[in-house]
């Protein structure tokens, strides 16, 4: 259990640590994004419910730390198609929480984002929990695991080819 | 046009190398689509691996109907409409369980797993009513072909085995990729809608023009030998197998790496356990003439695409409104290359897929191209001047040609223009 006066000082290390992370998405800088990442870094975005299991079932995104990359690169091309052009964005992060830190492991974080999407298709809107699990490394904050469960990802979607 | 082409005039619309923008775009034309082919012909709607045991169920669709496909308690597969016979509610509102019967929220009406009706609330209303004429809907012809579980709306007409024809060897071909000769549907789908009419989603799967270009950021970045496989020098082929089903056969282009797995892009080595269960099952020989050759690229009319390592299932919900739903291919007794499969597919395939993120950008973006009025038509002469037959005496023709779309349509104008 951390003191109350360290936890708000992570409280607000985390919280601008997300905002970070969600302006670097919608304005689309992808770069800056990827290095935000850990070297083992997951990002996953789970279809069909909150807890399939990803090894055995297939997900919307379950990108290693070289597929973050992969997809990172592609985006950098300026070919791929569908954000070219890219995606207008706008993203509300809030609902932050400090779950329960494990002693010497990451730091457990939680929050809810609505992402705003206009493209060529239409407007779209994105709900979402995010879970993630931070880690000092010298001393900035990184992403070591980032969980995005949408809120109807059981049902069909449009494409999601900007960063969630 | 917002009236039905009467049957004499699909001709029109549909020439040998070119179709009308109509075609993709009409409300009218897509309803007929829905009687002539969605609600006539064998559409393919789930598989016999989603209903490993009794009484498991698996809520599938032909177009825009839910159909629940059970497995009853006689292990028959069945292919039930979604909808209670008393006033049209949905009696299963989760995708797949297991359960003996059906119970019908709204007023407690029950269907046994086969859809018969097996009781209703406070009977004495319906004193004298027979039961068995209000089970419920069914697609009324079922027939499966290697676990591939396809229905029809017709009473009569061409067996499973004729509609799939020359394709059925595609099938075939695949299911050797299992040591024990069966693919399994085990993953789960991802489910990816696009704001497009189906028939583009239908004609891309074996248009091996546009990769070269709709996925050369991919191709670059991923250091993938797979664009090769689609330039002007490759000596892969487009084939029209009839009844609408088309064909990219990568074989020769396989055959002249002669490795083992390089179709996917490994080899024998980083896959032990698959390749002597391959050899144990196969024999030597055999066993590396499947591995070198590869799974098929085959489009079976009119929704079921078989991707090499995923499945795609079409599905229509409206003429501008169309869901694929991809799983990656699992072949039975093959752990360590199932592993790969979906990880591969994960990556490749879905709404945030990197392949088919484009393909679905191209879908909606000819969408609303077509909405311009003119030119009027779409142009599919590509490869006219080369066609060529081989020796099964089967179309084909260069893999960037668009012989899989000149055999789609030529199909689908016979069934349009068929009362």
């Amino acid at each position: 259990m951390l003191s109350r006066e360290s936890s708000a000082t992570l409280m607000s290390a985390v919280t601008a640590f997300l905002y970070k992370e969600a302006r670097f998405q919608d304005e689309h800088q992808y770069e800056a994004w990827e290095a935000l990442w850990t070297d083992d870094g997951i990002y996953w975005v789970p279809a069909n419910g909150d807890d399939i299991d990803p090894e055995k079932e297939m997900s919307i995104i379950y990108d290693n730390r070289s597929r973050i990359s992969l997809r990172v690169k592609q985006l950098l091309t300026g070919k791929h198609h569908t954000q070219t052009p890219q995606s207008r964005l706008r993203r509300i992060v809030s609902n932050i929480e400090l779950l329960d830190q494990q002693p010497g492991g990451d730091i457990p974080v939680a929050s809810n984002s609505l992402v705003f999407e206009s493209s060529l298709r239409d407007d779209t809107i994105w709900a979402a929990r995010n879970e993630y699990r931070l880690r000092y490394v010298d001393g900035e904050l990184r992403m070591a695991y980032k969980k995005v469960t949408l809120v109807n990802n059981a049902k069909a979607l449009f494409t999601l080819s900007f960063l969630i | 046009m917002n009236v039905v082409p009467h049957a004499s005039q699909w001709g029109e619309l549909i020439r040998p190398d070119r179709v009308h923008g109509s075609l993709y775009k009409d409300p009218a034309i897509f309803e007929a689509e829905l009687q002539n082919i969605w609600y006539r012909t064998w559409v393919y709607v789930g598989h016999e691996s989603e209903v490993p045991n009794a009484n498991d169920y698996v809520v599938k669709s032909i177009g825009p109907q839910s159909v629940i496909m059970t497995r009853d308690e006689q292990g028959k597969l069945n292919l039930l409409l979604n909808r209670c016979s008393h006033r049209g509610n949905q009696v299963c509102s989760y995708d797949k369980g297991n359960a003996r019967s059906f119970t019908c929220p709204f007023h407690s009406w029950t269907f046994a797993n086969d859809g018969r009706l097996v009781g209703y609330a406070f009977p004495d209303g319906y004193e004298g009513q027979d039961k068995s004429k209000l089970a419920l809907g069914r697609v009324t012809r079922v027939q499966s072909y290697r676990g591939f579980v396809f229905g029809s709306f017709a009473a009569e007409g061409p067996t499973l085995e004729e509609h799939l024809g020359g394709a059925a060897e595609t099938i075939d071909r695949l299911v050797r990729f299992s040591p024990e000769g069966e693919v399994e549907v085990t993953a789960g789908f991802l489910k990816h809608r696009v704001k497009a009419n189906w028939k583009f989603i239908l004609e891309n799967e074996c248009d091996g023009y546009h990769p070269a270009f709709v996925h050369s950021s991919i191709f670059g970045v991923a250091d993938s030998a797979i664009g090769k496989l689609y330039g002007g020098n490759s000596t892969a082929l487009t084939r029209d197998y009839g009844n609408g089903h088309t064909e990219i056969d990568l074989r020769p282009e396989f055959r002249k790496r002669d490795q083992p797995m390089s179709w996917f892009g490994t080899t024998q080595e980083r896959l032990p356990d698959y390749t002597s269960r391959m050899k144990a099952a196969y024999g030597e020989k055999e066993a590396r003439e499947i591995m070198v050759d590869g799974t098929p690229h085959v489009m079976i009319f009119p929704n079921l695409f078989i991707a090499e390592i995923q499945m795609f299932v079409i599905q229509p919900l409206a003429v501008d409104d169309s869901v694929q739903h991809v799983t990656a291919l699992q072949f039975k007794g093959a752990p360590d290359l199932n592993r790969r499969l979906r990880q591969q597919t994960m990556g490749s395939v879905g709404p945030a897929g990197l392949l088919l993120a484009d393909d679905s950008e191209m879908y909606e973006r000819c969408h609303r191209g077509i909405l311009a009025r003119n030119p009027e038509w779409i142009f599919l002469g590509r490869g006219e001047c080369r066609e060529r037959h081989d020796e099964q005496g089967f179309k084909v023709g260069h893999v960037t040609d668009e012989i899989p779309s000149r055999g789609i349509w030529r199909h689908y104008r016979s069934l349009m223009e068929a009362r």
